[in-house]
């Protein structure tokens, strides 16, 4: 691995380290009642947000999954209208109608938080087929995980953007773990990649615990969506420290694994590697810790002080204003 | 006075292919596509030609992925375009059931009215033609519940013709049944024909005794029976729904204050069906109006049999209306 662009980098820690304290404290709220409804956490997983976003420009779309906190604070998504969002008060990014499974966001071509497994997938396609037909050189980064690999949407998808050689980036977050059952007991194959072979589709595994072999592999993987040659799958193999969700055991996994994985915490193999690198030193990792933490104090703040949506406003939105529902 | 309509011979196919024709013409940013709609020319051959008139990239060949490429009509539609997605039959479109109810009708509600979904989806429907139990069922009241979706039914040439463009443009999903018994229906269209409206039900048949909700196929077989019941005294209005969702309730309550007497005639099945549902909304809204109860003629509760005589015994048909308005008449 080459020397890493020391702003760049420490950029990207940044992000990192919001992600996870954003969701520490998420977890936190959840238990003290404030935050309802299921949260999935993307603690351990952070590398793979960070990596492919930090190759993407602001005109391309993201779609992304019900474990979505991470693409959507790399998205550039304030913490703010997230917090917000997952108090359900009328400052989140969806006034509170969505919820951590469902966050949307128009200026950052953010379309969900889609909580249907798979379910992203053909939207993505439609987003690049729009973006193809009209003539614009965009990418849609499409996040889905290894469990939406079994479905139907995931090879209708992929066939589709092959088909019709459409800029879409298929990320699979490989996990390990469909909610709580092993890849191995639901996949007669287990190499994911290697599963864009039957579309014709190029393809790369990448370690998901590095975010700068990521974001190179992304970079490869997008340089080729975007000069034409049709859509890429893109597997980051990767692991969810947490439990699925607030209501998981963990019965399925056992903790000596969970501590295995945690020796390669995203966040400290690119610390290390600043340090090993001289890039980083002395207070530098403690003023980025209090950084995070001052924008994490004041994104509670927001969702603290919103409001809640009138309830006269229940149907709105069910179909587009000054239409009858 | 006015000089009279120049008129033009031709069919409910046909119509809807002029319409297909004429958004492509109006709008650079529709396009059909769905199963065979290209080189086949359109599983009931709607889109025959299409494809040398407007090319592959317009009028375009999906594979057999009904969720996958109807979940690419709502992304395309999001990314800017005004996608007609053709779904072979009602029966198929349960494979993109997903797609459609937890998609498309939710997406502008859960993303905080940040992101509309102008889709137009277009499918065959009913029974009539011994397809069975897989291709002929008539689902378009399970889609008139869903919140988020606009559903229409068009049974006329006016309306196969009209209804495409107003849906198109609609900021939000629209689903347009298309019963596959209409498809060879001849008539005389104004060769003007152009958009209608997609709210309002209509009263195609004007009569003073008794008042006949119903929509697509069956409103012919309403017609029918009006006219064999015409020659006994007996008025039928006859109330064509149009869209199913929503519901122009005024149409057939304003019709049941006249009348006094109703009966609907819906070729879904009877549990839980549009009729049902109508039926409902007339209790809570004209109980007082009505002489005696409000009947409903549905199909039988059995999967769409294959033998003729099975099939026409499933359906309402033009002998069991007549029969159930006259019994309903002598009720005085």
């Amino acid at each position: 691995m080459t020397t890493p662009d020391k702003e760049h980098a420490i950029r990207q820690l940044r992000q990192m380290l919001l992600i996870r304290r954003f969701e520490e404290k998420s977890a936190e709220l959840y238990s003290a009642m404030k935050i309802r409804g299921f949260l999935h956490l993307y603690i351990g997983e952070e590398a793979v947000a960070v990596g492919v976003l930090s190759v993407l420009t602001a005109k391309d779309a993201v779609v992304a999954t019900y474990r979505e906190h991470g693409q959507a604070l790399a998205r550039g998504m304030s913490a703010g209208s997230i917090m917000a969002e997952m108090y359900g008060k009328k400052e989140g990014c969806c006034l509170g109608r969505g919820g951590s499974m469902h966050l949307f966001d128009a200026a950052t071509r953010f379309y969900g938080g889609n909580a249907i497994v798979g379910g992203g997938l053909p939207l993505a396609v439609g987003l690049a087929l729009a973006d193809s037909m009209q003539g614009r050189s965009q990418v849609t980064c499409c996040f889905f995980g290894d469990g939406a690999v079994a479905e139907g949407n995931f090879h209708e998808s992929m066939n589709l953007a092959a088909l019709w050689k459409l800029p879409v980036l298929f990320v699979c977050e490989n996990n390990l773990y469909a909610m709580g059952t092993a890849l191995r007991y639901t996949q007669a194959s287990q190499d994911i990649a290697a599963k864009a072979a039957a579309y014709d589709m190029a393809a790369a595994a990448v370690d998901g615990m590095d975010v700068m072999a990521v974001e190179e592999a992304a970079g490869k993987a997008v340089a080729h969506v975007r000069q034409g040659s049709g859509p890429y799958l893109l597997e980051c193999r990767t692991y969810r420290f947490r439990p699925h969700s607030m209501f998981d055991t963990e019965l399925y996994r056992t903790k000596a694994e969970v501590d295995e994985w945690k020796k390669r915490d995203p966040i400290e193999i690119l610390a290390d590697r600043l340090v090993a690198a001289g890039l980083f030193i002395g207070g530098e990792r403690r003023d980025l810790e209090q950084e995070v933490a001052t924008e994490i104090e004041a994104a509670v703040a927001f969702a603290e002080a919103g409001t809640w949506e009138p309830i006269e406003d229940l149907t709105r939105f069910v179909t587009s204003e000054g239409r009858e529902a | 006075m006015n000089e009279p309509k120049a008129m033009k011979a031709t069919t409910y196919r046909e119509a809807v292919k002029e319409a297909i024709r004429e958004a492509m013409h109006r709008d650079q940013r529709v396009f059909l596509m769905g199963e065979d709609v290209g080189h086949y020319g359109g599983c009931y051959a709607v889109s025959k030609g299409l494809l040398a008139e407007f090319g592959p990239e317009r009028i375009r060949d999906t594979p057999l992925s009904e969720s996958g490429f109807v979940g690419a009509g709502i992304g395309a539609a999001l990314g800017g375009m005004r996608p007609i997605v053709e779904v072979m039959t009602v029966n198929f479109s349960l494979l993109a059931l997903d797609q459609i109810v937890n998609t498309a009708a939710t997406l502008l509600h859960m993303s905080g009215g940040q992101f509309n979904v102008p889709l137009v989806i277009r499918m065959a429907t009913g029974a009539g033609k011994q397809l069975a139990a897989q291709h002929a069922h008539s689902f378009e009241g399970w889609y008139a519940h869903i919140p988020g979706l606009r559903v229409l039914s068009p049974a006329t040439l006016e309306d196969a013709r009209g209804m495409l463009w107003t849906a198109l443009e609609d900021p939000d999903p629209v689903l347009i049944f298309e019963n596959n018994t209409l498809y060879n229906m001849e008539g005389m269209l104004a060769a003007d024909a152009g958009p209608v409206d997609i709210e309002k039900a209509r009263v195609r048949r004007p009569g003073r005794d008794i008042t006949l909700i119903t929509y697509s196929a069956s409103l012919f077989k309403c017609l029918d029976a009006a006219e064999v019941l015409a020659g006994e005294g007996i008025e039928a209005e006859v109330i064509d729904l149009r869209s199913l969702r929503p519901l122009d309730d005024a149409a057939y309550l304003a019709s049941i204050a006249r009348t006094h007497r109703v009966l609907i005639v819906d070729e879904g099945w009877r549990s839980g069906s549009l009729a049902a549902e109508i039926s409902a909304r007339i209790m809570e809204r004209a109980f007082y109006d009505l002489d005696l109860p409000v009947e409903r003629l549905c199909s039988a509760e059995v999967p769409i049999p294959y033998a003729r005589h099975m099939e026409e015994a499933a359906l309402p048909g033009v002998g069991s209306i007549v029969a159930t308005i006259r019994r309903m008449m002598s009720h005085g």
